[in-house]
């Protein structure tokens, strides 16, 4: 379980992220949703260790991942993180990209980690591609390539920042295939994202956030179909007219 | 007409002489990069993350190293150390002040080099639980590195060159050899000429060499 609770979070002055609480349980898929510049990309990152926060405190399976006695790296390995940018590593072949992080973090024999890599890029369904530069790969395929390589890493959660924002139309569906797959082996997943039929069809529940806070938080029918405040109100009206 | 008359055959009896001194080159000029690139890397790093006492040590050194003769920082190191009582022999007087030189050009080629690798990059790999030295290291470093190769290559090359300035203290490298070999046999333009195509072909072969190099541990460029 991933217990957030307090979070504050500010760059200089401005304050993102104000006072956060929020639980991910066990095989659930949480989406965060939220208009642009809410917070949600900062809160992911947070939770990955990748930004630090002001206040608060963030538990991964129980463990502070601010306290000093622990390692964020090693933290890390728990988390993956896929982001809305292509970030697939240019100078590796699709193999290598996803056998790095276990070959120089987890320290597995490149053997086995090869043979490891070829098992989560059939996976994600570019068994096939294993030879390819990054460059070669459509951006799709480049997403999938991205979240092969966090899943080797053989983490307990997942967080996705976006992962499809940034694809062409028909490039989408194969990338939310795939996280549909990892939810029905039972991944925790973290989704951030503006497509509002994902969230409908795959959600377990739904945050909202607005300016650095959650305003509304529960089930896809709850948040979704019977928004509570004004703000949830408008976003969705805004986003099914559309 | 000129009547300088060529006589090869004598310069050519100080071959084994000046192929010595080529050997001095190639060392000062390799070892000098070893040490550049070893020392430019981190400061280059930090003077991109532009932060702290190493930031400001990394921008003062490339600001010293580019905006001064090369002449005179060999001289310095020579002549400085030697007034506070470190007498160093001309070999290492001329391999300090090139790898001084080198580290100052260096530092603004990596730094340039990292501006063009897209952040996103190094975060993916701290995303996978890299330390930042494991992320600058596997993930950074090799793209880096085919994006600055060949401003690496013309500093190696620059540094080639500059190790002749060992000469002026009394190193006998390619230059120091052909300066005293044509000052017994007369043939001063035969035995200079001879030196600077040492100089080209050498050139040639540590390029060849880099690039073999690179092939070796990152693939094709
Ligand atoms: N490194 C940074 N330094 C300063 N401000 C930042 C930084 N990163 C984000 N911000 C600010 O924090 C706020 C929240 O950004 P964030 O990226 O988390 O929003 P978001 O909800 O993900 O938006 P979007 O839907 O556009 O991706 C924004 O106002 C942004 O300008
Ligand atoms: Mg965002």
């Amino acid at each position: 379980m991933i217990e957030i609770r307090n979070v504050r979070k500010s760059f200089g002055e401005t304050m993102i992220l104000n006072g956060i609480s929020l639980d991910v349980h066990q095989g659930e898929l949480l989406c965060l949703i939220g208009g642009s510049g809410s917070g949600k990309s900062t809160l992911l990152q947070c939770i990955n260790g990748l930004e630090p926060i002001q206040g608060g405190e963030i538990l991964v399976d129980g463990v502070d991942i601010c306290s000093k006695s622990v390692s964020i790296n090693h933290l890390r390995r728990k988390v993956g993180m896929v982001f809305q940018q292509y970030e697939a590593f240019p100078h590796l072949t699709a193999l290598e990209n996803v056998a790095l992080a276990p070959r120089v973090v987890a320290k597995v024999p490149r053997r086995e980690a090869l043979a490891n890599a070829h098992r989560h890029l059939t996976h994600v369904g570019l068994g096939d591609k294993a030879s390819f530069y990054p460059r070669n790969l459509s951006g799709g395929q480049q997403q999938r390539l991205a979240i092969a390589r966090a899943l080797a890493m053989e983490p307990r959660y997942m967080l996705f920042d976006e992962v499809t924002s940034a694809l062409d139309p028909e490039l989408v569906a194969e990338v939310l295939d795939t996280m549909r797959t990892l939810r029905r082996e039972g991944m925790t997943m973290v989704v951030v994202t503006h497509d509002m039929d994902f969230v409908r069809e795959s959600a377990d529940r739904v945050a909202f956030l607005s300016a650095g806070e959650i305003c509304e938080i529960g089930s896809v029918k709850q948040v979704m179909m019977n928004p509570q405040t004004e703000i949830v109100q408008k976003f969705l009206g805004r986003r099914s007219s559309s | 007409m000129s009547d300088y008359h060529f006589h090869w055959v004598m310069a050519l009896r100080d071959l084994p002489s000046l192929l010595q001194g080529a050997v001095v080159t190639l060392q000062l000029t390799i070892l000098s990069m070893i040490i550049g690139v070893g020392v430019s890397v981190p400061l280059a790093v930090m003077r991109w993350q532009g932060r702290g006492v190493w930031s400001g040590v990394a921008g003062a050194w490339v600001d010293v190293a580019r905006n001064t003769p090369v002449l005179l920082q060999v001289y310095a190191v020579y002549f400085g150390l030697g007034a506070y009582g470190f007498n160093i022999s001309s070999y290492a007087a001329t391999l300090l002040a090139i790898s001084f030189n080198n580290i100052g050009y260096l530092i603004e080629i990596f730094r340039g080099g990292l501006a063009t690798v897209p952040r996103y990059q190094y975060i993916s790999g701290r995303s996978l639980g890299m330390s930042a030295t494991q992320a600058y290291a596997y993930i950074v470093w090799p793209q880096l590195l085919r994006i600055v190769f060949y401003s690496v290559m013309t500093q190696m090359i620059w540094a080639m060159l500059n190790t002749s300035l060992g000469l002026l203290i009394g190193l006998r490298e390619l230059a120091g050899a052909a300066e005293q070999a044509q000052s017994v046999n007369y043939r001063t333009l035969e035995t200079f000429a001879m030196a600077a195509l040492l100089y080209y072909l050498m050139a040639k072969l540590l390029i060849l060499g880099a690039e073999l190099l690179y092939a070796r541990l990152y693939g094709r460029r």
